[in-house]
């Protein structure tokens, strides 16, 4: 059986900055796969990669055995790939339930026709996607905050609510940008636990960008560490974290296997 | 205080959120339906031109509140339908038939402008409408075999399925029917996925994106429905002057038309027609006012624009929600009383806020 998402000897070029050379990884169904690695590593654009923001300048992502790289950015959320953002894109002046139906855009299958007059065939379709999205707000302790605009939220909330809307699309592979990124303790905590249940209650495959160890150990399968666009280390979060190359990257070699000295 | 209790979904997915919503809006129809009775000829011809300019502030609502995408170039598309059903109108044609060719024409004119929404975004969009309206004016100024250029053209009557359309009061009811087909098409787009793609385009591209929404297919959709409306309404506002003539499809009136939505609320329904009243209540408020000024003031050339100018400024500073701003805090309060705080619509910056300070 193959994998879910494959990719191979993936290559980014920005000009002369190489930003992702040569990675190859593949993450198979029903794990948590995290891509660890210090700042400007290239994981974020991997995320852009796979996600079709940017066409890469070498190499193939292939997801469940289809080639991505022929499909454009706005089909990749139809085959069932959903991301949120590092920075929170959220849709500010509309309210968290509004957030969460446009997730169930995909499952459009209404004409323009028929939405202009509300025809009984669009309104059992709104009944769907919020029977749908009630359920991921049930999931997520969202009853709270439904009604309320994104504008107006804690940071907290609204990376919940990013959250929900890439769970309302209904993905097969949930692609997270630092789920923890601005949370506090307690909220991470609630990120682990959510994380596991999507995994394992939802069966949804996730792959994660994160820099919290701690979050990335509890729920990670899988761990790849990446440093200056190449891959440095990969297996379990023990094996990575003990790894000798992903150590040097994030603390530095010692001065003695620098061969350097005063 | 009221307190309304949701016990289906059909409640968020229907036009009226409760009982007394659907009673006010009765209410108003019923108002509207007697007006020809309770007003004057000239001051049912000013509700005349309200649901007109309503028709193009739903047009441009649609496009610029809800799809984030600012045209300058509106007067353009009104004109586009104005000479439309002018010239066809001219040559017998059925209202009906003549109309939908305005609305058509408008909405492809407003495709092929909305071609470079795909690419430009905020002040670069703005200039490259700004020159389509510069375009537009020029065509119907020279094209004098059909526009008559300068000196303009005359409209005839109204002829609908063999009933003539003849007075103040039919013509009233025609508008007035349009106008709240339009509303209904306008809000029911809005509450399905297509309205929803637009505001997640206005709001974020890139996660819109993310979410499956293809950008171009909705701009240019965006473009063609409120091209289509203003054509629609630029139709009517042939037959409401009678008379044509380029000067009328000016930039300034595009500025005009977008002065109205932003005054009248970005971002709702409402809006576009509390911008409509207000554009047109406006000139009527200030003749009032200038015949009270000294003669040097009150007879000043420039007062009209000076005070269109000063409001929008004023409600950009102090309202940016416009007049439906007021309307959403006076129908809170009395929603809320006696419980409405002074500070809840004060706008916060996103560091003050908290979770234990809600």
């Amino acid at each position: 059986m193959s994998a879910l998402l494959e990719v191979e000897a993936l290559e980014m070029r920005f000009g002369g900055v190489r930003a992702v050379a040569g990675v190859s990884f593949s993450v198979e169904q029903g794990e948590v796969f995290t891509l660890i690695g210090p700042n400007g590593a290239g994981k974020t654009t991997v995320f852009n990669l796979i996600s079709r923001l940017y066409t890469p300048t070498a190499g193939a992502i292939r997801f469940e055995g289809r080639d991505l790289l022929g499909v454009p950015a706005h089909r990749v959320a139809r085959l069932g790939v959903a991301r949120t953002f590092q920075n929170i894109e959220l849709f500010e002046h509309a309210s968290v339930l509004h957030n969460l139906l446009i997730g169930r855009h995909v499952h459009r299958r209404t004409a323009l026709w028929q939405e202009m007059l509300f025809t009984p065939a669009v309104r059992r379709a709104e009944r769907a996607f919020r029977e749908r999205v009630e359920r991921v707000i049930d999931l997520l302790e969202l009853q709270h905050h439904r009604d309320s605009l994104v504008a107006g939220l804690p940071y907290g909330v609204r990376k919940v609510v990013e959250l929900g809307r890439a769970l309302a699309v209904g993905p097969k592979l949930l692609l997270l940008d630092e789920p923890s990124s601005g949370l506090n303790v307690e909220e991470t905590g609630d990120m682990a636990f959510w994380i596991q249940d999507i995994r394992d209650d939802l069966g949804i495959t996730v792959l994660m960008v994160e820099h919290d160890m701690s979050l990335v150990s509890r729920v990670s399968d899988r761990v790849l560490a990446m440093n200056q666009g190449e891959v440095l280390a990969q297996g379990t979060p023990a094996q990575v974290q003990s790894h000798q190359a992903v150590i040097e990257a994030y603390l530095g070699a010692p001065a003695a296997a620098r061969g350097g000295g005063p | 205080m009221r307190f309304v209790f949701k016990t289906s979904y059909d409640q968020d997915i229907g036009l009226f959120r409760h009982e007394g919503q659907r009673f006010w809006y009765a209410l108003l129809a019923v108002a509207l339906l007697v007006a020809p009775w309770a007003l004057s000829e000239y001051y049912l011809a000013q509700l005349v031109l309200i649901c007109i300019y309503g028709i193009v502030g739903l047009g441009l609502m649609l496009l610029s509140g809800y799809t984030g995408l600012i045209s300058m170039g509106h007067a353009a598309f009104l004109g586009v339908g104005a000479y439309t059903e002018a010239v066809l109108s001219a040559r017998g044609w059925p209202f009906s038939l003549s109309m939908a060719c305005a609305v058509l024409l408008s909405s492809a004119t407003g495709i092929v402008v909305g071609l470079p929404a795909l690419r430009v975004r905020g002040i670069y969009l703005a200039i490259a409408t700004l020159a389509f309206g510069f375009i537009v004016e020029e065509v119907l100024t020279r094209w004098e075999a059909v526009t008559g250029g300068n000196s303009g053209l005359s409209v005839g009557r109204i002829e609908l399925l063999g009933w003539t359309v003849s007075g103040t009061t039919q013509f009233y009811y025609l508008c007035l029917a349009l106008a709240v087909a339009c509303t209904l098409l306008v809000r029911n787009l809005l509450r399905a996925p297509t309205g929803r793609a637009f505001v997640a385009i206005r709001d974020s591209e890139i996660s819109a994106q993310s979410m499956g929404i293809h950008l171009a297919w909705y701009k240019t959709l965006s473009f063609a429905i409120s091209a289509g409306l203003t054509g629609l309404a630029g139709g009517l506002y042939a037959h409401k002057l009678r008379f044509l003539s380029p000067e009328q499809f000016t930039v300034l009136q595009s500025v005009e038309l977008l002065m109205m939505v932003f005054v009248g609320g970005i971002g709702s329904v409402h809006g576009a027609f509390f911008g409509a009243a207000f554009v047109i209540a406006l000139p009527q408020f200030i003749s009032v006012i200038a015949a009270k000024l000294p003669a040097a003031m009150g007879s000043a050339a420039g007062l009209q624009a000076t005070v269109f100018g000063l409001v929008l400024v004023a409600f950009i500073l102090f309202e940016p929600l416009g007049l439906y701003g007021w309307w959403f805090k006076a129908r809170t309060y009395l929603d809320l009383f006696p419980f409405y705080r002074r500070g809840m619509f004060r706008r916060q910056k996103a560091f003050q806020k908290s979770d234990r300070l809600r």
